[in-house]
């Protein structure tokens, strides 16, 4: 008994230092979350672009290379608009800008708001595509049975490996409608 | 409670009352006892391996024949979902949670688990989490059916009303298996017999000592990604909602994180089972002792840094797909020292051949099979050909069932006696024993030729050209079914009688619980051991 005695304030101390790592390991879980976010803007990994806006171009233009960019789009499941880019595809030189416009067309009779959002293939590539200016940096609220043309403005990183000479950006379209934010809402009243 | 405790510290005071237990129901509610709770652990186990299996029938009934007969795709998808969860954290965790009940305190020469109360809580919280999960599967919209790994948009967009039923079970699941692995670690590190030193544990002790680790490292981050789960579809966030900032790829890369240790898990207890019954048939000592405790520590190690090679084909660069491969692959080599120590212990042994043996020498054959099978699945190219095929379906199940669960069995028939005070029919055993052989691999084994020729996974109709294959294999699976009812059988036998057994009724076995008489009484080494 004497023997139980004294081990039981040690068995405290164990079980003590289990459930702090317990609650360390949960709290882990969702330091993932934000873990992954900045392990995906370092790599590139995932094919996530920087979503916010880019310094333009310092005006560097590497004319002897020429890099095809590609654009599609897809609607997330239920999103009704139709969307897509006015080119397929531009040919660009590394450090040259160029604007790409996207069309929208809102066919319900409801306003609307939706949210871009870019991946980029390879992934890698991902980090030498700079957008100077973007839909997708913020949601798009559109009136019904209406249009819209919304440009996205991009330069390539002189730095962009060899390798590289072609990439696809990507963008899904998603309804954002019942979260859309308060500005997005204010913006789209004052239209009307 | 109360009187419970009291019942208790009169035991403490009172060494001649050793058997007095609380009669009725309430002595297996309340109890504090090791070896009661080791034995509702065991049997909560077999019977969710039974429910279990029984989806797996009905998932077998289904693909008999190409096209849709006996139940809806919706259903089945339920099916297979629910068979994986219960099999999982139903059947072979606490059924690995129960031996450690049993088997731990007695071989390390302790009295009982650190932290008795904790345990009779760890296990009643169980038949509740699997009350909910299988209460869901008669709600309005049916049960999770997003199959075992839930991934986003899968669980959160897509999935029915009862997904929280879903989340909370796990989360009680979880929350049980932290409290188990809670108190193996207390009553190994506090408890021992004085003289049992780290390196004379028995491996059971010491594998199960290293996956008490990997419970607690990784089931709070299950715990997570399932709240999360539950946040997105109920409240409005968006971790794994592209939508909103999101991302549904991040989900696998938490899931993976805890579920790849998940399977070491469920793995190396087994390796403890076998290196207790591969010596005492052989009677020889385990070849090897040291580095098989230190190759289980490896794998558990390693088992951190492979998680991605479920993910080959969500799109990762070519250094991260070359990182997971050679990472996944290193495994095979504290594996193979395993292996190899098992097969050496053998080695000019004289080896006899009862069911405990024979289970533990199928295991090392088959979980081998499916350990090739998994390098094969290691290997990023050909994996973009074999992800989500039948292929994968037979990898897990030949490391599981003929691994996870033959260990199981082995383990059951090993300790019958002592449990029970009684041999079990060894007629029977082996009858069980080779019929489940030979209808396992009828099961399993043409899986992999169905995954190679392309058949996917989780679909409840099929190309026709699998139709003869899957034939086949649901005969197989129909024969291993049934064949476990056999054991319930012999289970049931030997608990109600049969040829005495005596305190060491196998003649090369080693360890403390021997050294006791069989059956065990109800409290053992209050006075500890005296270890050589």
């Amino acid at each position: 008994m004497t023997e139980q005695n004294t081990q039981r304030p040690d068995n405290g101390r164990i079980v003590k230092r289990l459930l702090v790592t317990v609650v360390c390991m949960f709290a882990f879980g969702f330091a993932l979350v934000p873990l992954y976010d900045v392990f995906c803007d370092i790599t590139g990994f995932n094919g996530r672009t920087k979503n916010e806006q880019a310094v333009v171009s310092a005006g560097e233009i590497d004319k002897s290379r020429v890099v095809r960019v590609q654009f599609i789009t897809r609607n997330n499941k239920g999103m009704p608009w139709d969307f897509g880019p006015e080119l397929k595809e531009v040919k660009v030189h590394p450090g040259e800008t160029r604007v790409v416009n996207f069309l929208a067309h809102n066919r319900t009779p409801n306003n609307m708001v939706a949210q871009a959002i870019p991946s980029v293939a390879p992934g890698e590539a991902a980090l030498y595509l700079n957008k100077t200016e973007c839909f997708c940096f913020n949601q798009q609220p559109l009136q019904a049975n209406s249009d819209t043309v919304m440009p996205m403005q991009f330069y390539l990183d002189p730095d962009i490996p060899e390798h590289i000479t072609t990439l696809t950006l990507s963008y899904t379209l998603y309804d954002m409608t019942a979260n859309a934010t308060a500005d997005v809402l204010a913006q789209m009243s004052s239209a009307e | 409670m109360s009187t419970a405790g009291e019942a208790i510290q009169d035991h403490d005071h009172d060494h001649e009352h050793h058997d007095h237990k609380a009669t009725g129901v309430t002595r297996w509610l309340f109890t504090t006892n090791h070896k009661d709770i080791g034995s509702l652990y065991l049997w909560f186990s077999f019977i969710m391996f039974l429910v279990g299996g029984a989806m797996a029938m009905v998932i077998r009934a289904e693909l008999f024949q190409p096209g849709l007969q006996l139940v809806d795709p919706h259903f089945f998808n339920q099916m297979t979902t629910v068979h994986g969860l219960i099999m999982v954290f139903g059947a072979v965790m606490p059924a690995f949670t129960g031996l450690a009940n049993w088997m731990i305190p007695m071989m390390i020469g302790a009295p009982d688990m650190a932290l008795p109360r904790m345990n009779n809580w760890s296990f009643w919280i169980l038949p509740f989490a699997f009350a909910i999960l299988l209460g869901s599967l008669f709600m309005e919209g049916g049960g999770p059916a997003f199959g075992w790994t839930f991934y986003a948009p899968l669980s959160t967009t897509y999935s029915s009303d009862s997904t929280a039923l879903f989340v909370f079970s796990v989360h009680i699941m979880g929350i049980s298996s932290i409290m188990g692995a809670i108190n193996v670690i207390v009553t190994i590190m506090n408890m021992r017999a004085p003289g049992m030193s780290y390196m004379k544990m028995p491996l059971f002790v010491w594998t199960w000592f290293i996956t008490a680790f990997l419970l607690i490292a990784v089931m709070p981050v299950l715990a997570g990604a399932v709240t999360m789960v539950l946040t997105d579809k109920y409240f409005g966030t968006s971790f794994f909602d592209a939508a909103g900032g999101g991302d549904p790829v991040m989900f696998q890369h938490i899931f993976w994180f805890f579920g790849h240790p998940e399977v070491y898990i469920m793995i190396l207890p087994s390796f403890g089972i076998i290196s207790a019954i591969i010596p005492a048939f052989t009677r020889k000592p385990l070849f090897g002792y040291a580095s098989m405790v230190y190759a289980t520590a490896a794998i558990a190690v390693l088992s951190f840094l492979v998680w991605a090679h479920h993910m080959f084909t969500t799109g990762m660069p070519v250094f991260a797909e070359l990182f997971f491969m050679y990472c996944t692959m290193l495994i095979a080599v504290p594996t193979g020292v395993k292996i190899f120590n098992w097969v050496a212990t053998m080695w000019r042994g004289s080896m006899t051949f009862e069911t405990p043996m024979l289970f533990a020498l199928a295991f090392v054959i088959l979980f081998t099979i499916g350990g090739f099978s998994g390098l094969m699945l290691a290997i990023t190219p050909v994996d973009f050909q074999y992800h989500d095929t039948y292929f994968v379906v037979a990898h897990f199940h030949y490391v599981l069932v003929t691994g996870a669960i033959f260990s199981i069995m082995a383990a059951a028939y090993y300790w019958l006696p002592k449990w029970t005070g009684n041999m079990y029919d060894e007629t029977l055993a082996k009858w069980h024993f080779w019929l489940s052989l030979i209808s396992v691999n009828v099961l399993f084994f043409p899986m992999h030729f169905a995954g190679l020729a392309g058949m996917p996974r989780r679909i409840p109709d099929y190309a026709l050209q699998f139709a003869d294959i899957n034939q086949i294999v649901s005969i197989g699976g129909f024969a291993f079914g049934l064949t476990q009812l056999m054991f319930l059988w012999i289970v049931i036998k030997c608990c109600r009688g049969g040829e005495k057994a005596l305190a060491k009724p196998w003649d090369g076995a080693e360890g403390l619980e021997w050294t006791v008489p069989s059956p065990a009484p109800y409290h053992t080494f209050e006075t500890p051991p005296e270890i050589k």
